[in-house]
């Protein structure tokens, strides 16, 4: 009976916590969006504009669903639902601190890596329900991208599994701070199990994981359909891309998935290669600043402040670099991206015969 | 061959997010000079550029040319005004005196009477012609811009300060000295 009341408990928390976010995130946005752009941003709604994503939200939850009299129906309706249940899935599997993870399975970065691939079914469901050109451009396009930079990001998660010998994301993040009862040598050749930090991060134990990590960074942001890699939607030349047909509570929960991806693969990244809910203090000396950081309550202030930091880079390099063209796009991911994690993943390989064993 | 790229590909878009990031921290401030007249105004590249309208205004220059405004009491009627206007936005009837009215401050004698004195804004093109012909410089720009209504017609100005009673009258008067000089020549 308990289990069934958590097992409805914790799905409710996180989608709370991610409607929380969006709102958040896309204050946030627009006030980043200003500030790049010598502008202000929202004003007017709240003080410095706060209440602007609320009034937003009602906006939205009040408009009338309108369905094109020529779309298919069933695909249009449940598109929305397909997009947004892929990624909210995926949060099932990540570790907000040590052993604080809705579910522990073994096979968690599989899991995630399946169940986001789904996303893209969910897009072009939507594109081509909608039945409108340039929905129907735009999930061509959100599909041939995603489904090209699964590769890099599938190379570059074997590139850590290579190391951490497992797919259980809880275990990849204890394996990078001093709760861990393996050894982490700092870039290979420096015991630090009792110093702990940043020094026992994923990334500092094997220095191409920085490498790696870009690469993954990269291709996640394509994941998300996020500038520079935004073609799907392409406000300025597909009018919305893949929703343009959505508006009211549909368009609302298109917007949530995508806001909920952009969380979700910085703390996948994060929980890979940052260390996840591990500390950034080292212990040294007598200063155990690593022992008094670390905790439950700890665990989730790191990983959410880390995975903000990304989110907050993510949306500093969106209104910095411009839409990339189709063509530049499949270039950077088959000539560019490719290669380097292919290379990544033999020095991991290398590395792990070599260094660690 | 791919790291010479990759590389380039970095290297330019740490450029791009540094000078991105630079703005993103200038927006602490709000630039300062808002005249385009001082000197060191393009000196100043740093800080947010919004000006928030109501709240904050830009200096305009002095020659600017908003609102007309007509002092009625300087307007000795002479429709000078409404044939430069290019666009016939500027509407005025006439009432004939039987002898002076006054004079205007700056000494014209004024022998008309403004019974209708209407500029309709929303065709005004603001060319500021009608200001250099008025002989007595009555009709002027002003520095008034932000007169915007939900009405089309609230942007016809009336200022004839004339009431329907005194047109009425002064008609009757103009009437009668009429009718008192015909009389005159038929004796």
């Amino acid at each position: 009976m308990l289990d069934t009341i958590l097992h409805i408990l914790v799905p409710i928390a996180i989608f709370t916590f991610i409607a929380a976010f969006t709102l958040f995130a896309v204050y946030a946005e627009r006030k980043i969006a200003g500030f790049v752009q010598d502008r202000l941003g929202p004003m007017e709604t709240g003080k410095y504009g706060s209440l602007q994503t609320i009034a937003d939200i009602l906006k939205l939850l009040q408009k009338e669903l309108i369905t094109p009299s020529l779309a298919d129906k069933i695909l249009f309706r449940i598109a929305p639902i397909i997009i947004f249940v892929a990624v909210f899935t995926g949060f099932a599997v990540i570790p907000w601190a040590k052993d604080f993870i809705p579910a522990n399975t073994h096979t968690g970065l599989f899991f995630i890596m399946a169940i986001i691939s789904i996303d893209a079914l969910g897009i072009l469901m939507a594109g081509w329900g909608s039945n409108n050109k340039y929905s129907l451009l735009g999930s061509m396009r959100a599909i041939a991208q995603m489904v090209s930079y699964e590769i890099p990001v599938g190379l570059s998660l074997i590139t850590v599994v290579m190391l951490t010998q497992t797919l259980n994301l809880n275990e990849i993040a204890i394996g990078q701070g001093i709760l861990t009862n393996g050894s982490i040598k700092f870039l290979g050749f420096w015991e630090v199990n009792e110093i702990g930090g940043f020094f026992a991060w994923n990334i500092f134990q094997a220095p191409h994981l920085i490498v790696t990590y870009i690469i993954f960074f990269i291709a996640t942001l394509a994941e998300c359909n996020r500038a520079p890699f935004d073609i799907p939607e392409a406000e300025s030349e597909l009018v919305g891309g893949f929703h343009t047909e959505y508006g009211g509570i549909q368009f609302a929960f298109i917007f949530l998935a995508e806001y909920a991806m952009m969380f979700l693969v910085s703390m996948l990244g994060v929980v890979l290669f940052l260390g996840g809910w591990n500390t950034p203090l080292p212990n040294i000396g007598a200063i155990r600043l690593a022992d008094w950081t670390t905790g439950l309550a700890w665990g989730i202030f790191w990983t959410l402040t880390k995975s903000l930091f990304i989110v907050g880079v993510q949306m500093w390099i969106r209104w910095t670099l411009p839409r990339l063209r189709a063509d530049q796009l499949m270039s950077l991911c088959w000539k560019v991206l490719t290669p380097l994690a292919f290379i990544c993943m033999a020095i991991s390989a290398i590395w792990r015969i070599l260094i660690i064993a | 061959m791919i790291f010479k790229t990759a590389s380039h590909a970095f290297r330019t878009a740490i450029k791009g997010l540094s000078l991105t990031v630079k703005h993103l921290f200038g927006a602490r401030r709000s630039r300062q000079e808002l005249n385009i007249k001082n000197d060191n105004y393009f000196d100043r590249q740093e800080g947010i550029v919004t000006v928030q309208y109501p709240a904050e205004k830009m200096p305009i220059p002095e020659v600017a040319r908003y609102q007309l405004q007509v002092d009625i009491d300087d307007c000795i009627v002479c429709d000078l005004c409404a044939k430069a206007c290019p666009v016939d936005c500027i509407e005025i009837e006439a009432i004939k005196s039987p002898e002076a009215i006054g004079k205007t401050s700056d000494g014209s004698v004024k022998r008309l009477y403004p019974a209708k004195f209407n500029i309709d804004m929303a065709k005004c093109m603001y060319c500021g012609l009608c200001t250099v012909v008025c002989p007595t410089e009555c009709i002027v720009m002003t520095n008034e811009y932000d007169r915007s209504s939900q009405k089309l017609t609230d942007l016809i100005y009336g200022f004839s300060d004339m009431t329907d009673e005194q047109v009425a009258q002064r008609k009757a008067e103009w009437t009668q000295f009429q009718a008192e000089k015909e009389a005159a020549k038929q004796k």
